[in-house]
């Protein structure tokens, strides 16, 4: 086809992990826990005006099987924390945890008797996004900052390094 | 405006509603009332089924929609309370009429002491998860009730949050949560 020759002496050297962690920052997929208003701003987002899909987030899977991002966005009940953790625990590693909202991160105006008061206490949490709620900018700003830590090949919180494993590090 | 400019064809009370209900059941009913607007019968809870079946099945008034059942904690409202023979609580019951666009509120004072009402579910199947809600914030028991369990709070909750006494932080649930066993 030709193209053979005009490779010829260009070669690129690069790592595995340096591939992967290329692909794979630019392809999260979003698992949305949408429990509040925190929701609506997280729809916006993804819709055409904010448009998440210019920065490869936009494959939302409903099944935390098939998705590596989940977005608490809202707030969480003592009832509804227990749910929370098990969508989380059916993830694949690697995996990171985006707490959207006043709500989610500590309760927000909601002090009360059944309310979690921030998610961080039985989820490792990446990127908390302060705000009541938080404009699209802001979310977008969070998956940026995921994309740019998955850049530098760190480990998402939740993920306990394992020497066995094959390594998310660049 | 005078009063015979006011317009009311649109009002949302009816004029009758008082005078019938007075009439059928004079020793049940404790008090008419009406405040912002509204028609409110308070009622002597034993009578308070016989009042809604009437209302709901009477052809002229036909208050056939049940919009909601709920509760109030008055403990802390010392002219209510003694107004009605130190009754803590209050089941309330919104009706609205299809049929005239007439809506009223019934009321029937609860004690602590025997703190049940007979339900409305064979007048309106709607009000089971509505009484539901009641039982699960007031503690409030409904007779005959087909599934009298809690609606919003965990089955393994303890006490009744919307009663007054029950402080707004909880009494320690946030703290004591028992995540691993909610998850097994």
């Amino acid at each position: 086809m030709g193209l053979e020759n005009r490779s010829d002496d260009n070669i690129i050297t690069t790592t595995v992990d340096k591939v992967i962690n290329w692909g794979r920052k630019n392809s999260l997929w979003p698992m949305p826990f949408g429990t509040a208003c925190c929701a609506i701003e997280m729809m916006a987002t993804l819709a055409s005006k904010y448009d998440l899909s210019r920065f490869g987030a936009e494959a939302i899977r409903f099944s935390p099987r098939q998705s590596d991002l989940l977005i608490v966005s809202g707030r969480i009940s003592l009832k509804m924390m227990p749910v929370l953790k098990k969508i989380y625990d059916q993830m694949p590693e690697p995996k990171w945890v985006i707490s959207m909202g006043a709500c989610a991160s500590c309760g927000g105006v909601f002090d009360t008797y059944t309310l979690i008061q921030g998610v961080d206490q039985f989820l490792p949490v990446d990127m908390y996004i302060p705000g009541c709620p938080p404009r699209p900018e802001d979310l977008i700003d969070a998956v940026l900052q995921i994309q740019r830590q998955i850049d530098a090949g760190e480990f998402p919180k939740g993920t306990i390094p394992d020497a066995n494993s094959v390594s998310v590090a660049g | 405006m005078s009063e015979e400019e006011k317009d009311t064809t649109n009002s949302e009370k009816s004029p009758a509603v008082f005078e019938r209900v007075k009439e059928q059941f004079q020793d049940g009913v404790l008090d008419l009332s009406e405040e912002f607007d509204e028609l409110s019968i308070v009622a002597h809870k034993d009578f308070v089924y016989g009042i809604l079946e009437f209302l709901k099945n009477d052809a002229e008034l036909s208050y056939d929609f049940l919009v909601d059942v709920t509760a109030v904690d008055y403990s802390q409202m010392e002219d209510v309370l003694t107004k009605y023979d130190y009754a803590r609580f209050m089941v309330v019951y919104h009706l609205y009429s299809y049929k005239t666009g007439h809506r009223l509120r019934v009321k029937a004072p609860v004690h602590e002491k025997e703190l049940s009402v007979r339900t409305v579910t064979s007048l309106w199947k709607g009000a089971a998860w509505l009484e539901r809600e009641a039982y699960d914030m007031f503690g409030i028991t409904f007779e005959n009730h087909p599934d009298l369990r809690r609606i919003l709070m965990p089955d393994d909750f303890e006490g009744y949050p919307l009663c007054k006494d029950y402080p707004l932080r909880g009494r320690g649930e946030r703290e004591t949560f028992d995540f691993e066993r909610q998850n097994a």
